[in-house]
């Protein structure tokens, strides 16, 4: 019996000191995102107040479905997480396997690598930016230099040249978050399995495959979620590198959204296509965690 | 072969010098572009795009200068510190409360809890600008400091639960039990024992908190309108000078921007990536 109530008076303390922090996102996270819904079934232009604000139904989605921007930006977005993430993955798999061993500066590397990591994604997208701009920039000299290129390049003038520093930047910022996520996978890893595989006489390609890779899903899977959700939602990144430019052409659907909204004006619509973004990657989100069965931390 | 944390760096001759070769390409790789904006913050704007080289032949000390003397690169500096301060305070304050419940008392409803965190964090935030743009625009509140302190809380806020969540778990907790033993109560336990063991958990989240803030940029840009308010991510973005793109103080910016944050991960390199993967890889 006292068990019971002293159980009860936990669970109430336990609520109690959690409410104040679910109050704070229940009412600046989740509410803001009923009302983007709602404000979506509108015709909603601040430039033109005269229109008020009629309720059109589903009138804005019918808008998106026939969008060939929204469609383009879509097929940018997919493009860049792919890219990227697939780049990011090989990469970080290299440097989480090469910090988890012994060797002198392997502080050294742990440290550089955060760095990037820690910036402001605004600051990365410029030195980049910085690097392949203009004619006369570094990169073309260099280029130029070791015979690479006959004459310097003009990377922002064409999507598919354009594309190039938007992937490095990307790779360039968040390989180092892929890696550690991978090497704290590697560190739960027993390592009496690779010691009986060496007795055997494995060799280190065969250790990799049969050991390391399956046991390292898990946390491969967790760094894909969180990475595709990323690469979803890009927007600092290619505001400052492109533009989405030249043109519309490496418009992600975050950027697209942004310039419906605070460009345009056009709340109803914008925040259609805000729904849409919400409601992909949810469905991403539910895809990995469902279908792949991915599990999160924050168990006991 | 010593069985602590060595994996095989033997492996022969040419697989031990492709490992070094690749890894140095990636330190490259990763630190030229810091090294090019250093030292590109000192050539002069005419210089920079004529005929660059790697090692400059002629420093000057004009961008930085011009900074803060033409540009008043000291407003959004402190826009940031303000904004990213206050929210991420806030956040431990609050955040402290529902952590430590999350991760020391057992009542029904917790895994649901976190897992509604953990999909806060990961929402994308463009979702929700056209509502608190239209909530702050009736408050008033576009281009203030609330105005972006608020909206800021929908990441930080989950962030900080989520990662002191995991860091308090890490505590042991005989120390407490045998307080409860001995009739202390949890208030007691709480603030004597967990919160003193707890200092390098709110320092480290308090760290990640306040990057991510100093880092963001969509809410900024969204929610303010012009200098007065600016966050450092916007001012350097939205530089824009008299006929050309500033790049030589658009780099003096960057590098001052960078360098605080640099120096934390440096100094807290170990402690932030517990953090960063406390949480994360673990199931």
């Amino acid at each position: 019996m006292r068990k019971v109530s002293r159980l009860g008076s936990e669970a109430r303390l336990g609520w109690a000191l959690v409410s104040p922090a679910l109050a704070v996102i229940a009412l600046i996270a989740i509410f803001p995102l009923g009302w983007t819904f709602w404000e979506s079934l509108h015709l909603h232009e601040l430039r033109m107040p005269w229109l008020g604000k009629p309720f059109i139904g589903l009138a804005n989605y019918v808008e998106i479905a026939k969008d060939p921007r929204f469609w383009a930006a879509l097929g940018h977005t997919a493009f860049f997480t792919v890219v990227s993430i697939s780049l990011e993955l090989l990469i970080g798999l290299f440097l989480a396997l090469a910090m988890n061993r012994v060797f002198r500066g392997r502080g050294f590397v742990r440290a550089a690598v955060l760095v990037p990591w820690a910036i402001p994604t605004v600051v990365a997208a410029l030195l980049w930016r910085f690097i392949f701009e203009s004619q006369g920039g570094i990169l073309n000299a260099l280029l130029v230099d070791a015979g690479i290129l006959n004459q310097p390049m003009v990377w922002f003038i064409e999507a598919s040249t354009a594309w190039v520093p938007v992937i490095l930047a990307d790779v360039w910022k968040t390989t180092p978050f892929v890696a550690l996520l991978l090497l704290a996978g590697l560190q739960n890893i027993d390592l009496s399995l690779y010691e009986a595989a060496a007795v055997d006489g494995a060799n280190a390609w065969w250790q990799l495959r049969h050991i390391t890779l399956p046991l390292l899903k898990p946390a491969i899977l967790v760094t894909l979620i969180f990475r595709t959700l990323d690469g979803f939602r890009v927007f600092d990144l290619i505001y400052v590198l492109t533009g989405g430019g030249p043109g519309t052409s490496t418009e992600p659907v975050a950027l697209y959204t942004f310039n419906a909204l605070l460009q345009n004006l056009r709340f109803g619509y914008g925040s259609a296509l805000s729904v849409v973004i919400f409601a992909i990657t949810f469905g991403l989100a539910l895809f990995y965690v469902r279908g792949l069965g991915v599990r999160l931390g924050g168990e006991e | 072969m010593p069985s602590n944390r060595t994996r095989r760096s033997g492996g022969g001759g040419w697989g031990r010098w492709s490992f070094a070769g690749a890894l140095l390409l990636l330190m490259l790789f990763t630190l030229f572009p810091f090294y090019w904006a250093a030292v590109a913050s000192f050539i002069s704007d005419a210089d920079l795009f004529r005929d660059p080289t790697l090692i400059p032949r002629h420093l000057i000390f004009d961008h930085y200068r011009a900074l803060f003397t033409e540009r008043d690169f000291i407003t959004p500096i402190r826009n940031s510190l303000v904004v990213a301060g206050t929210t991420t305070l806030f956040c431990l304050i609050v955040g402290t409360l529902a952590a430590y419940a999350l991760a020391r008392i057992d009542f029904r409803g917790k895994a649901p809890i976190m897992a509604f965190v953990l999909a806060v964090t990961m929402f994308p935030q463009i979702s929700i600008v056209s509502p608190l743009y239209l909530l702050l625009r009736s408050l008033h509140l576009i281009d203030t400091y609330p105005g972006l302190i608020m909206p800021y809380m929908t990441f930080a806020m989950p962030l900080t639960v989520w990662v002191l969540t995991g860091s308090i778990r890490q505590i042991p907790k005989d120390l407490e039990e045998a307080a409860h033993v001995d009739g202390a109560t949890r208030r007691q336990s709480f603030a004597r024992i967990l919160l003193p063991l707890a200092v390098p958990s709110l320092a480290t989240t308090g760290i990640l908190t306040f990057i991510y803030c100093w880092n963001e940029f969509l809410f900024a840009l969204s929610f303010t309108l012009g200098p007065e308010r600016q966050t450092v991510p916007v001012a350097i973005a939205l530089f824009r000078g008299q006929y050309q793109v500033p790049w030589g103080e658009i780099l003096a910016a960057a590098v001052v921007a960078t360098a605080p944050v640099a120096a934390m991960v440096l100094v807290f390199q170990r402690r932030i990536v517990q953090g960063l993967t406390a949480g994360a890889v673990k199931g």
